[in-house]
């Protein structure tokens, strides 16, 4: 029993560490807390679903397009919505950001209507035997894909020419660009990078869940926020581990049947974190710059 | 199966009524239906239920059945020879709506019983304003205990939350389960009622309740107590919730490897075969649960209902709609009884004759023989239903009261 609650806290936490990459990526590049992110797993989960349940087709095309419809769709938000606002002042791409999480459910909502739509199955498999133990499929899978995920995420952005590109702009957006940096080039790939890795989490999450409903990515989206502040927005490692904690904390508090004081649970942990160590655990002191 | 409405849903509810109202203008929403119109050889009834807005799928449910009960009942020639007239107002789920509704029925209207309310709240706001006339009553569908404690007037169709938590654990002592473990949704009226009268009745009859847990309301990962549960090495689960959340509940417990046996109420209608399939066909092995209706019971008055309803709507027919025929059916079988005393409609005498009628007799209902023991509660059989290897329903036994 102990060892299947550690892998439900590490699946719950794998799915928070999936989308709080994705935070943390995008904060780490224009400073901006991308709340309609949550909702791209939403869009993800029901492109899954018209592939699936609609369309009849193969769950392996299910899963392609749905990363793809994700990844698209982050790019094409950063175009539309963020790229225009580029040098307006924070609050207001913020704000617009917002607006566009609105956007998305209340547009979900009215082509799909307000009811959950159910996901098939992507596979027959449902179980894994280990010695005498039975492990659900979908978390053993969501575990292993966000560990491959990280460590591919990790060796893009220290060893390639692109990632060196994103870690530039991140440092500072002006001098990389007189370095010959296509900073447009940079941003949106980071925007298709962490879309595509909220698209795998979407897959993951319509598995293991098995349903898709308009409002799905609201405290999905506020829980990997919350994971990404605790690991210190804009670090990679820290999402991960943020993205555990709160998956931990969550599995924990319901194990003890307390589900009731879940949600409280992890934003006292957030608190907490915010007045000990406003930089999150793995945060870098920031020095204004004069 | 209802529960109070949400704040969050009771918000929207009031602002859809508010909205209509403003819309509706002072036209009110009178849109008497069906049957010969009026004349001195009539008997008016009242049905009203949530016709619009968030609840209108059961109020509508309610609406068809009790329709097609008086439509049936007119073309037999009615109650001594009357025809009934249903009145029909909305009243949009909203509690202050349902009492303007009531009194407009009376008041204006003049009618002799009324089927409804619907939905647990605005029912009771209705059973609060009508003791004082003496209106009779019947609620297909309001499960709440209060409904029916204000006065003699007030009769409901289908059982109580707690009275199918007792039914459930009679059914998992009868197939011999010693363990059972349950898995409630905290803060639901419906959940916890029926999980409290279960565990109460199960223990006394010697099973052992190994875990309770509980969920909160919007969760999706339930995996964390399906962990608790198994451990636990339990017969059943009693999962006592709607069929969303008791889909994903079934296809996670089965992920992890639990392949005995599921118990559960009323709100699983609809987990399968439905607008969605909540749960993998698969995974519904060995899941019962207890209801009023289900188009899979072959009995002779609900195979006929069945015929009847497709014929007269188009579709096959919920629960609701099988509760709002037999709540007509109830009512117009206490009116025959104020009939044949020859008593004048409208008197005194005469709803008090209605409501004696109900409460002594018994009809045989589309969901089962319905009779009153002094109370408005019903004694009634229910249905255990369990599901195919494609997942389509089917009858697996009549529990009789």
């Amino acid at each position: 029993m102990f060892f299947t609650q550690v892998l439900n806290g590490l699946q719950l936490g794998s799915i928070y560490a999936l989308v709080a990459l994705g935070y943390t990526m995008v904060y780490g590049i224009i400073l901006l807390l991308n709340f309609a992110h949550g909702d791209i797993i939403m869009v993800g989960a029901y492109v899954s679903w018209l592939v699936m349940a609609q369309l009849g087709l193969h769950p392996v095309l299910a899963i392609i397009l749905s990363v793809a419809a994700c990844t698209l769709m982050g790019v094409l938000i950063d175009k539309v919505a963020y790229a225009p606002l580029r040098n307006a002042p924070r609050l207001s791409i913020l704000i617009t950001a917002i607006g566009v999480s609105y956007f998305l459910e209340n547009g979900a909502q009215l082509v799909f209507g307000a009811d959950a739509k159910v996901v098939p199955a992507y596979t027959d498999i449902q179980t894994i035997q280990l010695g005498g133990l039975a492990l659900s499929f979908p978390s053993v899978l969501t575990v292993l894909v966000t560990i491959v995920a990280t460590v591919a995420l990790t060796i893009v952005v220290q060893k390639t020419k692109l990632g060196k590109a994103m870690r530039a702009v991140s440092e500072d957006m002006g001098a990389a660009r007189l370095m010959g940096i296509n900073v447009n080039t940079t941003i949106s790939f980071t925007f298709a990078v962490g879309s595509a890795l909220a698209g795998i989490g979407a897959v993951l999450y319509a598995m293991a869940y098995t349903q898709a409903n308009p409002t799905m990515g609201m405290m999905l989206g506020t829980k990997a926020f919350v994971a990404a502040v605790l690991g210190g927005i804009g670090s990679i490692p820290g999402a991960v581990v943020g993205g555990l904690l709160v998956g931990f904390a969550e599995v924990i508090v319901t194990a003890l049947n307390l589900s009731v004081w879940k949600d409280a649970v992890v934003f006292l942990l957030l608190i907490i974190v915010l007045v000990v160590r406003p930089t999150g655990i793995f945060g870098r002191t920031m020095n204004e710059k004069v | 199966m209802f529960e109070n409405v949400s704040r969050r849903n009771f918000l929207q509810v009031s602002a859809a009524g508010v909205a209509l109202l403003g819309l509706a203008g002072c036209n009110g929403s009178n849109y008497s239906a069906g049957g010969s119109e009026g004349g001195s050889g009539s008997i008016k009834v009242g049905i009203m239920g949530p016709h619009t807005g968030d609840n209108s799928s059961y109020g509508l449910a309610c609406l068809n059945g009790a329709q097609l009960y008086f439509k049936q009942l007119n073309e037999d020639g009615g109650v001594n020879g009357k025809q009934i007239e249903p009145v029909v107002y909305d009243e949009k789920g909203d509690a202050t709506e349902a009492v303007n509704a009531y009194n407009r029925l009376v008041q204006e209207d003049g009618v002799t019983g009324i089927v409804g309310d619907v939905t647990t709240g605005p029912t009771i706001a209705v059973a609060q304003a009508s003791v004082a006339d003496n209106m009779p009553c019947v609620t297909p569908s309001a499960t709440a205990a209060d409904v029916v404690t204000y006065g003699s007037n007030y009769f409901r169709a289908c059982v109580t939350d707690p009275e199918q938590g007792r039914v459930m654990a009679n059914f998992a002592s009868e197939q011999g389960y010693k363990n059972v473990a349950t898995l409630y949704l905290s803060g639901s009226d419906y959940s916890e009622g029926v999980n409290a009268a279960f565990c109460e009745e199960a223990e006394a009859l010697g099973i052992t309740i190994t875990s309770q847990q509980s969920y909160a309301e919007g969760d999706v990962d339930f995996k964390a107590q399906l962990t608790n549960i198994i451990a636990t090495n339990p017969d059943a689960i009693l999962v006592p919730n709607y069929y969303q959340d008791d889909g994903m509940i079934v296809n996670q417990a089965r992920t992890q490897g639990y392949d005995k046996v599921f118990l559960g109420v009323d709100g699983w209608s609809g987990i399968y075969g439905g607008s969605e399939n909540y749960a993998e066909a698969a995974n519904l092995h060995d899941c019962y649960y207890c209801c009023a209706f289900s188009s899979s019971n072959e009995s002779e008055t609900a195979t006929a209902f069945v015929e009847a309803y497709e014929a007269e709507y188009g579709e096959a027919p919920t629960n609701f709609c099988a509760l709002g025929y037999d709540a007509a059916m109830v009512l117009a079988n206490g009116l025959a009884a104020a009939e044949e005393a020859g008593l004048e409609p409208g008197s005194e005498d005469y709803k008090q004759a209605v409501i004696d009628g109900i409460a002594s007799g018994t009809v045989e209902g589309v969901t089962g023989s319905i009779s009153y023991e002094g109370t408005g509660d019903p004694i009634k059989s229910s249905l255990i239903i369990t599901f195919a290897e494609d997942g389509t329903e089917e009858t697996f036994e009549v529990l009789e009261a």
